[in-house]
């Protein structure tokens, strides 16, 4: 049974989403942001065991992420991350399959990750004055995915 | 079972992210130590070293504070503290541990930093004093490290070199490092205090809390002798 067929006996899916040419921005997506979580599980599970990270292109991945920012009421930002990238997967991974709802969702929820990166970035530069390169390889991807869901609102 | 395929794949990544999760942190978990007879502050590790301490560290009673300069709390407490060192001399030495809460006090991480870039110049007491006792000017100014160099030429202190250390890598790791201990030790609010070890409950954060507290080691130790 191909893909079309089975959108159509669901009845919540988007035909075109199916087609070849509309799924590798998901299939982009869902594959970037398995790697972020793997950089925000990594993250996380050094906060919690409460071992400094060491940088080995940058200096301040002890400074960043010892911070007071690293953590939102004292639970580690970087397991935020982790759910904010497990959300994007199955969002992506659901587009993929033709799900209607998933693209809208994926642009809102990245739209979120962009804003808090760039405030993230913002805290690096001009109040911590430090890189950790662990959260610009996050940012970078979360820069891509943002790129990603242009071209998916471009494609009609 | 295409239809569920998505779903799937997705508990598949799901549980695969926590397995790693668990896996990851068995390995990184620090093996369990011994529990010391008695928990004291003067043998825990980290934090920074060497600690900001007020009075001998060989003083029989070690109050470590864990303080946010920008909580009104602390500013509270610090006159209190100050009496409280004045009265017990020799007998005390008190530690300073940074454990800004920037969620809920904006400048407070940046005070952190300035109490430490004074510390570069063998100023840290000092400033940590003007902080307190300035608490309520610094904390409504919109950018309040104008201020902080005031305080600093107040002080004595170079007021360039000061502007240069508030962003050291140096001033960012000692205040990391008294958080991280912080958080060893299960400190979430501020202030709080350590007696030698023991955490005080935060009823007993009061002068009278503290006498009964430093009391209560001293006759301790007395015992012991």
């Amino acid at each position: 049974m191909s893909a079309p067929e089975i959108n159509n006996i669901s009845g919540s899916a988007d035909s075109r989403a199916a087609t070849s040419s509309h799924r590798w921005p998901y299939l982009l997506t869902a594959l970037l942001s398995l790697v972020g979580l793997a950089d925000a599980i990594y993250l996380t599970v050094k906060h919690l065991t409460g071992q400094s990270v060491q940088c080995t292109i940058s200096t301040g991945c002890d400074a960043v992420l010892g911070s007071p920012y690293a953590s939102v009421a004292g639970y580690p930002l970087a397991a935020l991350g982790a759910l904010a990238y497990f959300t994007v997967f199955s969002l992506a991974t659901l587009g993929l399959y033709g799900y209607r709802m998933a693209r809208t969702l994926l642009v809102i929820v990245v739209g979120l990750m962009t804003l808090m990166t760039l405030r993230l970035i913002y805290l690096q530069a001009f109040v911590l004055n430090q890189y950790c390169e662990f959260c610009l390889l996050s940012a970078a991807i979360t820069f891509s995915l943002a790129g990603l869901m242009l071209v998916l609102l471009m494609k009609k | 079972m295409k239809r569920n395929l998505p779903l799937l794949i997705i508990a598949g990544v799901l549980l695969a992210a926590i397995a790693a999760g668990a896996v990851l942190y068995r390995r990184m978990k620090p093996a369990p130590q011994q529990p010391a007879p008695q928990k004291s502050t003067h043998t825990v590790a980290p934090g920074a070293d060497p600690p900001r301490a007020r009075g001998q560290m060989s003083a029989p009673v070690m109050i470590e504070e864990f303080g946010d300069f920008e909580c009104p709390p602390c500013g509270i407490l610090h006159p209190i503290l100050k009496e409280i060192e004045k009265e017990y001399g020799e007998k005390l030495v008190v530690v300073f541990r940074h454990n800004p809460l920037p969620q809920i006090h904006k400048h407070a991480y940046d005070a952190a930093r300035a109490a430490e870039a004074a510390g570069m110049q063998g100023k840290f007491w000092e400033m940590h004093d003007k902080l307190y006792e300035k608490q309520n000017e610094w904390n409504v100014a919109p950018d309040p490290r104008a201020l902080f160099t005031g305080y600093a030429k107040d002080l004595g202190i170079d007021a360039d070199r000061f502007a240069r250390d508030m962003t050291a890598e140096i001033v960012t790791a000692r205040v990391t490092l008294d958080m991280r201990r912080g958080r060893s030790l299960g400190v979430t609010g501020t202030p709080t205090l350590f007696v030698e070890g023991r955490q005080l409950p935060p009823e007993e954060v009061s002068a009278e809390g503290l006498r009964r507290a430093i009391s209560a080691v001293l006759q301790e130790k007395e015992k012991k002798q």
